[in-house]
């Protein structure tokens, strides 16, 4: 056991995913256009241009907000923060410096962990760069998206903490609607600082800061790795340097990323160019009120109906739990726990699950499927069948009994009529063997003979009360 | 101002301004001349009026643009090296409202480069000459604008003052030149010096030519947040009526009003916050904001109080100066004004706090000038750091570089408490004693400068007297109320001398009307 105690904080970056961008109007949502084809004279920092605050963006940080229990601050500003390189074209980025707009919160992890937000602002994001031998090219699409930046209080204190605090603020994110939330696209990135201190100490140790990392594994691996690496440090005698780090998921390793040796100083200046942003309480509060359901709501709701570890997958798909929550309101806990392990265990499992969860059939199509397979008028299988063939583009405006009844899966659960195809079946001059066999005491043909009455009933038998009828006739 | 109508056509404006324009060639008034482009334009609105429709308050107008107003016709280069090359895609809000009017813009005028400067000698074009005498400056930054009107080039000339530089070039050539109220004209389009103090604005030969240009380029802009809510044209009696007021209602409590007008919410500074993708701007204050006390005023009623500042009153300030000054107070007195002095201990930091707060935003302002996009880009690099190097260093004049310094290093960690965050400070102080001096009078009448028309070269080597220059304009753009330049007579030397009207925010067009007065 180490004698060290790590302590995390993380500041998170999230794309917002605004129609326009934080300072023009130019379409923010540059995916699969040509470079440099997104950029207006005020992204591209012509003379005399001047930026114009986005609305959207506020409406969204005061949702991302709300969804960390923050405060939102009534008076905002922002500032300048200057430095030279070819992805910040006005030579300074416009941030929020000495007030932002979202005040202090917390965020609570699935385990009940409360990780406190110190504050979180809002900014714009800078160009992309691409190296090449000798030369690089620059890409403008992305300057002034905008960013969140969620600055967490030094509150994680394990490699599973930080994993499961980025994974969270993903989530409040995506349900909160203000990001795609697209990981490998760069949507949110995190930069981790993780220190260690001799257990019982007051004062935090040397800090390191991992940038960049755009994974939740990376940065369980890179904390991970960081403890270790500070242990055996700290172990030999020696002091960890403050530096920033980069993570190669390749390696698995941190490694100094090359810095200038002074100190960059960002001259911070109050923005001129933006009047403060002044949000009134009913402002605030009719916008807040726009919040959807948030990931604690539902385990709330669902906590009892639902085991945790399908909760949980669930939790990662806002538009499935969008659904499950329209269900809820029909009142049969069979329904739900039904849909979300078919959720869990065959749409998540299909290869077009992606494509699928944005265009989910409607709450009262899986309820009506639910039914059908409590009353045993569709089997485990065909229930899977029926349900997977809800998402199919090609079934679209059939209920679940249409594709039930066109699929010819409704189960005979008729009695009177399964005895009827039962005594022509066993009439048949071929099963006689096969029923002088289970007389004498051999089981195990009775499935032979369940399968011949399912296929005189062309499937449709509810193959248990087929069995049950057959040892009945049988035993007689 | 004369306009194109039947008889006198838009083309014989424009080509007479023409004509001018290369007859005082070698006053270096014009870094452009747009000779084909305005002709054209000329010859449409010409078109326009024998077709007999309707064309606008500006008709064929000739103007001139100072060189730090964006617009597509020739190079935008505010006379810096470093925008050598730039063409602009974009216009400039003032520009399009004028031109929408009719004015057609002959040429670009010279200024200090980026505006930094008090005689236009810091442009990289060279000294435009004094309109009255050939060895003296022309004032600046906008020197080339004031000496076009004074020149009766053109009817009118734009100009940008961040801390004097429409009111001193318009008082060294003895034309009229508005600084208006901050926010009261866009100033998207034009090269920025520094954002929280930059205003646009005219030279012209009257005060009536004065309002039009006002009335046609003030208002809200939405691709400048810090414009205000549209005021300049709407009259007391609408101002009144908008809040609710009845103005007969208004004009009875309005003697009491000096003394009690209620402060400037930090909401009514600023018209909108945000902007939504429909393309409205959120407002958060009515349509016109507070009427300045002057509005309210009925001269038969109370009369209109003119305050002197005694701390501007001393040796430092040429005597001719002084005594014109005297003289338009009597002439006011004769006319039943009353003249009040004045003390306001809070400007002497003025010029410092401009020295500072203004070079900080230069700094960050010209950051953006890196060689990477657009203009001029040094070819002796080969990497960035060089790029950005060599181009800064051979892009910019050395008062461009001299302000850089000031402002990062004001800005530098260490140091943003003890100047910046102190000039802003004494900025507020400034803005208090302007708001408390407009509880007592209406407006207030001083020197634009210490001294007329100084000879060229006289100062370019001694950084502080220049800046000594806009010891009694910078104020005004630290508290962002309006300043009117106008002739107020001529030395023995015969340099013209100008005083400059002062008036409360949002006071514009009052100080305007009240400036024929002191005619």
């Amino acid at each position: 056991m180490s004698k060290y105690v790590p302590t995390i904080g993380i500041e998170c970056h999230v794309q917002l995913c605004t129609k326009t961008k934080l300072f023009s109007e130019v379409d923010n949502d540059a995916r699969g256009k040509e470079p440099n084809s997104c950029v207006s004279p005020v992204d591209y920092a012509l003379p005399g241009m001047l930026p114009r605050l986005n609305g959207e963006a506020i409406r969204f940080a005061i949702l991302a907000g709300r969804a960390m229990n923050c405060k939102i601050n009534p008076v905002s500003r922002f500032d300048r923060k200057h430095y030279f390189y070819p992805d910040s074209p006005k030579g300074y980025q416009i941030t929020q410096f000495y007030q932002p707009i979202i005040g202090e919160g917390y965020v609570e992890l699935p385990s009940g962990t409360k990780i406190r937000i110190e504050h979180a602002h809002l900014e714009g994001d800078a160009g992309k760069l691409t190296h090449f031998d000798g030369y690089s090219l620059v890409d403008l699409n992305r300057v002034d998206t905008p960013l969140i930046e969620i600055v967490s209080m030094p509150d994680i204190h394990s490699a599973k903490d930080a994993h499961d605090y980025c994974k969270e603020l993903w989530r409040l994110m995506c349900y909160a609607g203000v990001t795609y939330g697209d990981l490998y696209n760069g949507n949110m990135r995190f930069d981790v600082n993780t220190s260690l201190a001799p257990e019982g100490s007051k004062e935090l140790g040397t800090r390191t800061e991992v940038k960049n990392l755009n994974s939740f594994r990376s940065v369980e691996r890179a904390v991970e790795y960081e403890i270790k690496r500070q242990t055996k440090v700290l172990e030999s005698g020696e002091k960890v340097v403050q530096q920033t780090l980069g993570w190669s998921d390749a390696t698995g390793k941190t490694t100094p990323q090359r810095s200038k040796e002074v100190a960059a100083d960002y001259r911070y200046m109050p923005e001129p160019d933006l009047p403060p942003i002044h949000l009134s309480a009913e402002f605030i509060e009719t916008e807040s009120a726009k919040l959807p359901m948030m990931p604690a709501d539902y385990r709330a709701q669902f906590g009892k109906s639902i085991t945790e570890d399908i909760l949980e997958i669930l939790l990662d798909y806002p538009t499935l739990m969008k659904k499950l929550g329209e269900l809820s309101v029909i009142p049969a806990a069979h329904t739900i726990k039904l849909i979300s392990n078919l959720f869990a265990s065959v749409l998540l499992a299909e290869e077009k699950s992606a494509e699928y969860l944005n265009d989910l059939p409607s709450a009262g199509d899986l309820a009506e499927l639910a039914e059908m397979n409590e009353k045993k008028e569709l089997s485990s299988t065909a229930t899977k069948e029926v349900f997977l063939r809800l998402f199919d583009p090609q079934m679209k405006g059939r209920s679940a009994k249409q594709i039930a009844k066109e699929l010819g899966l409704i189960q005979e659960n008729d009695l009177g009529a399964l005895e009827k195809i039962v005594d022509a079946v066993l009439a048949k001059p071929e099963t006689a063997k096969a029923q002088e066999d289970f007389k004498a005491g051999q089981e195990k043909v009775l499935g032979f003979l369940v399968g011949q009455v399912m296929k005189e009933s062309h499937g449709k038998a509810n193959p248990s009360a087929v069995q049950e009828i057959l040892r009945q006739k049988l035993t007689k | 101002m004369k306009t194109a109508n039947k008889t006198v056509t838009a083309e014989r404006l424009v080509r007479d301004a023409l004509e001018k324009a290369e007859h005082f060639r070698e006053y270096n008034i014009f870094t452009y001349l747009d000779k084909t482009g305005a002709i054209q334009k000329a010859r449409e609105i010409d078109a326009r009026i024998a077709r007999g429709e309707k064309v606008g308050r500006l008709a064929g107008v000739p103007y001139a643009l100072k060189d730090n107003f964006l617009s597509p016709e020739g190079e935008t280069t505010a006379s810096a090296h470093i925008l050598e090359g730039f063409t602009s895609p974009v216009t400039a809000t003032v520009v399009e409202r004028l031109e929408a009017e009719g004015a057609i813009m002959i040429g670009r005028t010279n200024l200090d480069a980026f505006a930094h400067g008090s005689s236009t000698e810091n442009s990289y074009y060279g000294p435009t000459l004094n309109a009255y005498d050939t060895e003296r400056v022309a004032g600046g930054s906008s020197g080339g604008s004031a000496v076009a009107v004074a020149l009766d080039i053109v009817e009118f000339a734009t100009g940008t003052d961040t801390g004097g530089s429409i009111r001193q070039p318009a008082s060294f050539n003895g034309v009229y030149g508005l600084k208006p109220t901050y926010g009261c004209n866009s100033r998207y389009g034009v090269v920025a010096m520094a954002s929280s103090t930059d205003c646009i604005g005219f030279f012209t030969k009257t005060p009536e030519d004065m309002d039009l240009l006002m009335s046609i380029s003030s208002g809200q802009d939405p691709k400048d947040m810090t414009t205000l809510p549209d005021y300049y044209s709407i009259s007391a009696a609408e101002i009144c009526s908008s809040k609710g007021v009845r103005s007969a209602a208004a004009r009875e409590v309005a003697p009491a009003a000096r003394g009690r007008r209620p402060e400037e919410t930090s909401e009514e500074r600023t018209g909108s916050f945000f902007r939504d993708d429909d393309g409205s701007a959120t407002s958060v204050d009515g349509p016109a904001g507070r009427a300045p006390r002057g509005a309210y005023l009925d001269a038969e009623m109370e009369k209109i109080r003119v305050g002197v500042i005694k701390d501007f009153d001393n040796e430092s300030v040429d005597n001719e100066i002084r005594k014109a000054l005297k003289a338009k107070c009597e002439l006011l007195e004769s006319k039943g004004y009353e003249i009040v002095e004045l003390e306001m201990p809070a400007l002497k930091y003025a010029l410092a706090a401009y020295y500072i707060i203004v070079p900080a935003e230069v700094a960050s302002n010209l950051s953006r000038y890196d060689g990477v996009r657009y203009g001029f880009r040094s070819d002796k690099s080969d990497d960035l750091d060089g790029l950005y190097e060599n181009t800064r260093n051979e892009g910019f004049m050395p008062e461009n570089k001299r302000r850089i310094m000031i402002g990062n290093f004001v800005l530098s960690s260490g140091f943003y408490d003890a100047y910046f965050l102190k000039a802003a400070k004494a900025r507020t102080l400034i803005v208090k004693a302007y708001e408390e001096a407009f509880q007592k009078v209406d407006y207030i009448l001083t020197p634009v400068s210490p001294s007329p028309a100084f000879k060229l070269g006289e100062k370019v080597n001694d950084p502080i007297a220049m800046y000594l220059e806009d010891v009694m304009s910078v104020s005004l753009n630290l508290a962002g109320v309006p300043g009117l330049a106008i002739p107020a007579g001529m030395t023995k030397a015969g340099l013209p001398i100008g005083l400059q009207l002062v008036g409360p925010r949002r006071s514009d067009k009052q100080l305007i009307e009240f400036s024929k007065e002191l005619q």
